[in-house]
């Protein structure tokens, strides 16, 4: 099947969706959306162009569909362990210093990085007096994170990552297996809000000792990211962290001058004005 | 030929990295051409391919970065999984979405995007490989007026990739690992 459209037919889909839905996609990444949107066009197989347009235009359960496809909502547990071996070490002595614990989870998509970051404090005896805030712009995805039931399959990666990230329990005595999925216990899942939050042009809405939004940036245009840097920073109490993922960089960012990364690998600032 | 190449990519898994060695020889560190070079590789391996490319060629090394732009004089390699696209401004993107062929970064996903931006302007080189990566991106660069070269199956390491790829289309050339390097520098003396 040929692909008949490019930069011209999506800066007027993005505008139209702009106009219609109010979510504003027109200042994300132009390769990583053309791509999603080539994938989707495909996937659904599409005719015209004109098709496809109208259809996201005139059915809002199509819109939806096609929100969740063309974000990535790709996301393991304790991904980079090195990484969450850092915030064990670095970051959660100090949390535990705090009598409340506010952590925002930005784009956490399905919500396996929230409940990493619960095992952690849980294993440090700090997820009594912690709350963990997962958002996302899609809603589908945090009814997936709400629940907690992820493909067993994906258990024996997550085990890997938990003991190369310093854990020393057995990783499967956090879920209950059940035919091919696993559910993660309540205990993690009871000190979790998610709710929806549209990074491009929602504000901040409470204040935070941790901010995680690890591979998210990536998919937004250096305008919109420094948009985005902004948010966090309005969110973020002083002396907090800001967790990005492993390609990502408060360099060359207008909030740099205010923050100080706190290890020389691992992509963590804290934030010291 | 007369063609004013602007980036040449070169894809490679199982058996290609002797193949990159053995082709960077033949490149001067004057060389106007930048490359892009996209290699399967362990996750959970801490791989020195920066460190012994340096070593083993005359142009500078680096792993892409995102929103960073294509410069002549740099070897880029793609980062550890991340797929790796190119924007029209000829900037670097990284995307974390769902493995292609098993892979990410995928060497399709790479040969694609910089065929969509850099069109008859790229060069498309795929070696030695178990993977069926690849040939799909080769065909797209070939269909945009790119030029492609296939390593010589009979030759490679590992001749699944390039087979497969030559299955699905016809390359402009099939060549000899030897014989890559100094292709590609006559290819720029020609231009």
């Amino acid at each position: 099947m040929e692909i008949n459209f490019g930069d011209k037919e999506i800066d007027n889909l993005l505008n139209d969706i702009l106009d219609i839905y109010g979510y504003d996609f027109t200042e994300y990444s132009k390769a990583s959306l053309t791509r999603r949107l080539h994938r989707l066009y495909l996937m659904d197989k599409f005719k015209s162009f004109g098709d496809f347009s109208a259809r996201i235009q005139t059915d809002p359960v199509y819109f939806k569909h096609a929100v969740q496809e063309i974000s990535v909502n790709v996301t393991e547990m304790l991904r980079d362990p090195y990484f969450y071996k850092t915030v064990r070490e670095k970051i959660i002595p100090v949390l535990a210093t705090y009598p409340f614990i506010r952590i925002w989870h930005a784009g956490c998509a399905t919500g396996e990085e929230v409940y990493s970051m619960a095992i952690l404090l849980k294993e440090a005896g700090l997820l009594q007096k912690s709350l963990l805030y997962g958002t996302d712009i899609n809603p589908v995805v945090l009814e997936k994170a709400r629940k907690g039931i992820f493909p067993i399959s994906q258990m024996q990666q997550y085990s890997t990552n938990y003991l190369t990230s310093g854990g020393t329990n057995d990783f499967s005595s956090y879920y209950t297996a059940n035919y091919n999925l696993a559910k993660f216990d309540e205990s993690l899942s009871r000190r979790m809000v998610f709710s929806t939050h549209n990074l491009v042009s929602d504000s901040s809405f409470n204040s935070f000792q941790l901010i995680f939004c690890r591979n998210v940036l990536i998919y937004f245009e250096k305008d919109l990211q420094a948009k985005v840097l902004r948010v966090f920073d309005n969110s973020l109490e002083l002396f907090g962290f800001l967790a990005l993922g492993s390609k990502e960089s408060l360099r060359f960012s207008s909030i740099a001058g205010s923050y100080k990364q706190v290890d020389p690998k691992e992509k963590i600032w804290k934030k010291l004005k | 030929m007369n063609r004013d190449i602007q980036l040449i990519v070169i894809g490679g898994s199982a058996g290609s990295l002797q193949v990159i060695f053995k082709i960077f020889k033949y490149i001067p560190a004057e060389f106007p051409v930048p490359f892009l070079i996209v290699l399967h590789r362990n996750v959970n391996f801490e791989s020195a391919l920066d460190e012994l490319l340096s070593v083993k060629s005359n142009l500078k090394v680096k792993e892409v970065e995102e929103k960073e732009t294509i410069e002549s004089g740099y070897i880029y390699l793609c980062p550890a999984d991340y797929h790796v696209l190119i924007e029209k401004d000829k900037t670097f993107a990284l995307d974390y979405s769902e493995k292609i062929h098993h892979s990410r970064p995928s060497i399709d996903v790479v040969f694609k995007s910089a065929s969509a931006t850099f069109h008859e302007h790229l060069v498309g080189i795929l070696l030695s490989g178990a993977n069926a990566d690849g040939g799909d991106g080769l065909k797209i660069i070939k269909d945009n007026g790119g030029l492609t070269i296939v390593q010589d199956p009979d030759e490679s390491e590992v001749s699944y990739m390039p087979h497969h790829a030559l299955q699905k289309f016809k390359a402009d050339f099939v060549l000899e690992s030897g014989k890559i390097g100094r292709f590609i520098f006559d290819l720029n003396a020609r231009a």
